[in-house]
């Protein structure tokens, strides 16, 4: 199982190209699905459409397959309006997320079937074929039937039998949803590079943000038929557009109050008098809410003075997690409820409930989101 | 603490509720179909005077012209009823999966139609309106001066029954091609593969054993059927010989136990074909995705040329329906496009005459079905829930009856139970009226059994484990929990018995003794036999008709629901 894709000659003599989505929508019926697309993904970039289930990110991913088509706008491929193209004159490569090896073929026939299709001479397929199979790690099991692999196998072979046929584009299709935990974490690792070795441009749906941060260079964060964000995963984490992405990737604490004008700037007010000092460009009384993560919170427990660029907070502990590494606690501050993680040592002793508690919130981490 | 566990498992093994149940079905079994198909069996390598083991009567067999050309057409017949019956099915299933069609139910329909008519009973009013001097011909005759032997023979046969049996290879073929993970076929496009080429790939293959699964179905119950061959009056094929070779020579006869035997050995080679060439292609449980191949809209030709297809076979498979009909209402119909006039007199005579075919009948059937549903559900119970030794032997035996013809039942019915005298009256125990309801139960077991097993796998064992939990003991937890649960399945498949039993004539017109304990197929049988009793025998035949298609309304009705109150309807 712990194999590592080795180089052959499929890497080379493939050129990258890049995709563009220009202004796509599309609805069934009354229900728009997707929504003014626009989205350029470059060459040889490892591209991901995260976004929760319903969001849109499957059939934007079929459109450029060529199995939906839109009701406006256009997919480029290299400079060229694929639009028109029916599925199988559209050289993407597709994996698709229950794999579908045919049943009835054994895996090298599986693989050689793209090949077959497009009449290549039967040397130069078998050449091709064990050269794909190679490069997953699979030749010798090349005449075995899908039925006999195992899951991990047979995500193999469907992406053998999608790159031996050189595609201008890789199309994955939450590949790793059907792999238990263990083999999912090594499976994105040798999809990873693959990618690089191929260089082939690559756009990958998941529902899931670690798979999309630990391996792809670009995500677009997609919710509701709309593109929310387009970012790198530090960039989205670290700088989200809005509420929604910031939840979406990792744990965001929201809190409500006033934006108001003091000395020197604008502050968020929080119930209770406490008050944040906010970014220039935040004009005062503009709607919105405050946000930051867990880790921009510190416990005080010596309640010194806190420090620069700190701003001091005063609850109660709620509940609390205990995650191993750290200790996520729940505490409420004014009638709001923050999350705060606590690095954790052995023998450290936890914080009871009802514990009062102070904390430091690092007030140049926190972000003003309008929505 | 092992030896514990072990006694404990021990005594849950012996306790007597279940282990009574499978004595009582395997004595049930035991009698009225492993004794009855083992006695033909044996007959067929005795010898006639002594009794001693002899391969005579088989060498008789195979040089007899007369069995050989009977074999032979009864292969032939068979055979050819699968490529026409195929050459039906496969247009209606590849416009019903592939295209968005206003059609559909259309062809729904079509698929269930013909099956509520046996086909004996509209073979008949086929030659009426196919045959040499039928509607059709006289028509083709008048207007072009030619004419087409539909009828002629084996033709007929083949005719009559791949029309009827069509829907199996439809209905098999349909659920496959459903079944197939549209994954699959998008993945081929998106590799290039398009069109016929995509079909012939990727679709056909994988709803190959759908296909098989029918055509095999169709071919066995082809070669096994008495009532069409007899009816349209072609004594040289199998099962007839088997029939008329022990009505007129008599049950001491020995080659109407060879043909017996070559009747059961076919249906098994054909099962063991179609088993052989499914083997390790069992793909139905491939689909993880999304459902069902993807479906285009038609272009106006298309469509014009599918809706064209679909009305011919609808005209063909209500053929037998419209003619039986006409003839049901016919005063003189010969040599003629259509009947002279019409008339109510036949109606009249069949409630007249035959009131007592029809009570019998519906006795007769609904007896049958109720055992039918009574040991299947039964047997499931036993074989999916108890750790029973050996209780997997319950089910295979009760499905080993699908692969004996009606006429082999009969023939082991009659040489086992003729000796066996009734108490007080002394006639024949194979005369009695409940020997008749014991073939047709035996007969139809195979489908009331699937039925219970499939509504019983439905029951998740854990809503029997929390009614025990909570203290009801075996027996209320299966009156209370299970059987409720099961009751669509259950009722699905006494209809179905219900339906089917009430036209079975392989069987039946061997074992009636009377013709005041007759049902309603040997009846019709009767009256088709003249030509003054054809009008008559087609009325009776339009109540057979109305009875399974009730029957077969409200078992479809009863699903149904089921499915609905499961909440599977989406």
């Amino acid at each position: 199982m712990n194999h590592q894709f080795s180089p052959t000659s499929l890497a080379a003599g493939m050129e990258s190209v890049g995709v563009r989505i220009d202004g796509v929508d599309l609805s069934y019926g009354s229900h728009r699905v997707l929504k003014d697309i626009h989205l350029d993904i470059k060459p040889g970039e490892f591209f991901a459409f995260l976004g929760p289930s319903g969001c849109g990110k499957t059939t934007l991913l079929r459109l450029i397959a060529g199995f939906n088509t839109a009701q406006r706008g256009a997919v480029t491929i290299g400079g060229r309006d694929i639009s028109g193209l029916p599925a199988h004159k559209r050289d993407v490569g597709m994996v698709f997320q229950s794999y579908a090896l045919w049943p009835h073929m054994t895996v090298r026939r599986n693989v050689a079937f793209g090949l077959e299709e497009r009449r290549v001479p039967r040397a130069e397929i078998e050449r091709r074929v064990d050269a794909a199979l190679d490069l997953v790690g699979l030749k010798h099991l090349a005449d075995r039937r899908p039925s006999q692999l195992s899951g991990g196998q047979q995500q193999r072979v469907a992406l053998a039998r999608t790159i031996v046929i050189e595609p201008k584009v890789l199309l994955l299709d939450e590949p790793l949803s059907n792999l238990d935990a263990k083999l999912r974490v090594q499976m994105r690792q040798e999809l990873l590079s693959l990618q690089r070795k191929l260089g082939l441009t690559t756009i990958f749906v998941t529902h899931d943000q670690e798979e999309a941060n630990t391996i792809c260079d670009r995500i677009a964060v997609m919710e509701d038929g709309i593109v929310q964000q387009v970012g790198t995963p530090q960039e989205l984490y670290d700088h989200p557009a809005n509420l929604f992405v910031a939840g979406f990737l990792g744990t965001a604490n929201v809190l409500e109050g006033q934006v108001r004008a003091v000395d020197g700037g604008t502050v968020f007010v929080m119930g209770g008098g406490v008050a944040i000092p906010l970014p220039r460009g935040v004009e005062p009384g503009a709607e919105g809410k405050l946000m930051f993560r867990p880790q921009n919170l510190f416990i005080r427990q010596d309640g010194g003075e806190p420090r620069d660029g700190h701003v001091r907070l005063v609850g109660v502990v709620r509940h609390r997690e205990f995650l191993g590494a750290s200790i996520r606690y729940a505490v409420d501050i004014g009638g709001q409820q923050v999350q705060v993680d606590a690095p954790h040592q052995a023998g450290d002793a936890l914080l009871p409930t009802d514990t009062p508690i102070t904390l430091d919130l690092a007030a140049d981490k926190a972000r003003f989101l309008r929505r | 603490m092992t030896s514990l566990a072990l006694t404990r498992e021990s005594i849950a093994r012996v306790r007597p509720g279940p282990a009574v149940a499978a004595v009582l079905i395997a004595l049930f079994l035991l009698l009225f179909l492993v004794v009855p198909v083992v006695q033909v069996i044996f007959v067929a390598f005795q010898d006639k005077t002594t009794g001693a083991f002899t391969l005579i009567n088989f060498a008789d067999f195979f040089r007899n012209d007369l069995f050989m050309r009977s074999f032979w057409n009864s292969f032939y017949v068979s055979a050819m009823s699968v490529v026409v019956a195929s050459a039906l099915a496969l247009p209606l299933a590849y416009l019903t999966t592939r295209f968005e069609f206003r059609g559909a139910v259309l062809i729904q329909s079509l698929g269930i139609i013909p099956l509520i008519m046996p086909p004996f009973i509209g073979a008949v009013a086929m030659q009426l309106l196919f045959g040499r001097n039928g509607t059709v011909n006289l028509l083709l005759r008048d207007h072009f001066g030619i004419s087409i032997p539909f009828m002629e023979g084996l033709n007929g046969v083949i005719f009559v029954q791949s029309i009827h049996y069509f829907p199996f290879i439809l209905i098999n073929l349909s659920a496959s091609l459903k079944n197939i993970d549209r994954a699959m076929e998008e993945s081929a496009q998106n590799l290039g593969c398009h069109g016929f080429r995509l079909f012939r790939r990727i679709v056909f293959p994988l709803a190959m054993p759908g296909y098989v699964a029918g055509a095999s179905l169709v071919f066995i119950k082809v070669f096994d059927d008495l009532g069409t061959p007899l009816l349209l009056n072609v004594n040289d094929m199998l099962a007839p010989q088997a029939y008329l070779r022990i009505s007129s020579i008599g049950i001491a006869d020995p080659m109407g136990y060879v043909i017996s035997v070559v009747l059961i050995v076919c249906s098994l080679l054909a099962l063991w074909v179609s088993a052989l060439a499914m083997k390790g292609k069992d793909y139905a449980t491939v689909q993880r995705g999304g459902g069902g191949l993807a479906r285009r809209r038609m272009k106006p030709l298309e469509l014009v040329a599918a809706y064209a297809v679909v009305l011919l076979i609808l005209v063909l498979v209500l053929a037998p329906h419209i003619g039986l009909t006409l003839l049901s209402f016919a005063t003189i119909w010969s040599f003629s496009p259509f009947p002279d006039a019409f008339t109510m007199k036949h109606y009249g005579t069949v409630f007249l005459e035959s009131g007592q075919y029809i009570t019998n009948t519906l006795l007769y059937a609904s007896l049958a079905a109720l055992l039918d549903v009574v040991i299947g559900t039964a047997i499931a119970y036993l074989v999916l829930r108890s750790k029973l030794p050996g209780r997997q032997w319950l089910d295979y035996i009760a499905m080993a009856a699908l692969a004996v013809p009606g006429v082999v039942l009969g023939i082991g019915y009659l040489r086992s139970f003729y000796d066996v005298p009734m108490p007080f009256t002394g006639q024949p125990l194979s005369g009695f009226w409940l020997i008749l309801v014991f073939a047709l139960a035996i007969r139809r077991l195979p489908y009331a059994l699937r039925a219970c097993t499939a509504a019983l796998q439905q029951v998740s064992n854990s809503l029997e484990e929390a009614a025990e939990n909570l203290g009801a003991t075996k027996l209320r937890t299966i009156s209370r929990v299970v059987v409720p649960l099961m009751s669509g399945g259950i009722l699905a498949g006494f209809v179905t018995s219900f339906a089917t039993a009430a036209v079975e004539l392989s069987a039946t017109i061997m074992l009636v003794h009377s013709q005041s304990d007759a049902p309603l197929a040997y009846g019709l049988y009767v009256y088709m036999q003249s030509a003054a009793g054809r009008g008559p025998g087609a009325a009776l035949g339009v109540f057979a008709v109305v009875i399974v298609g009730l029957g077969t309304y409200l078992s479809h009705v009863i699903i149904e629901r089921g499915r609905r109150e499961r909440g599977q309807d989406h």
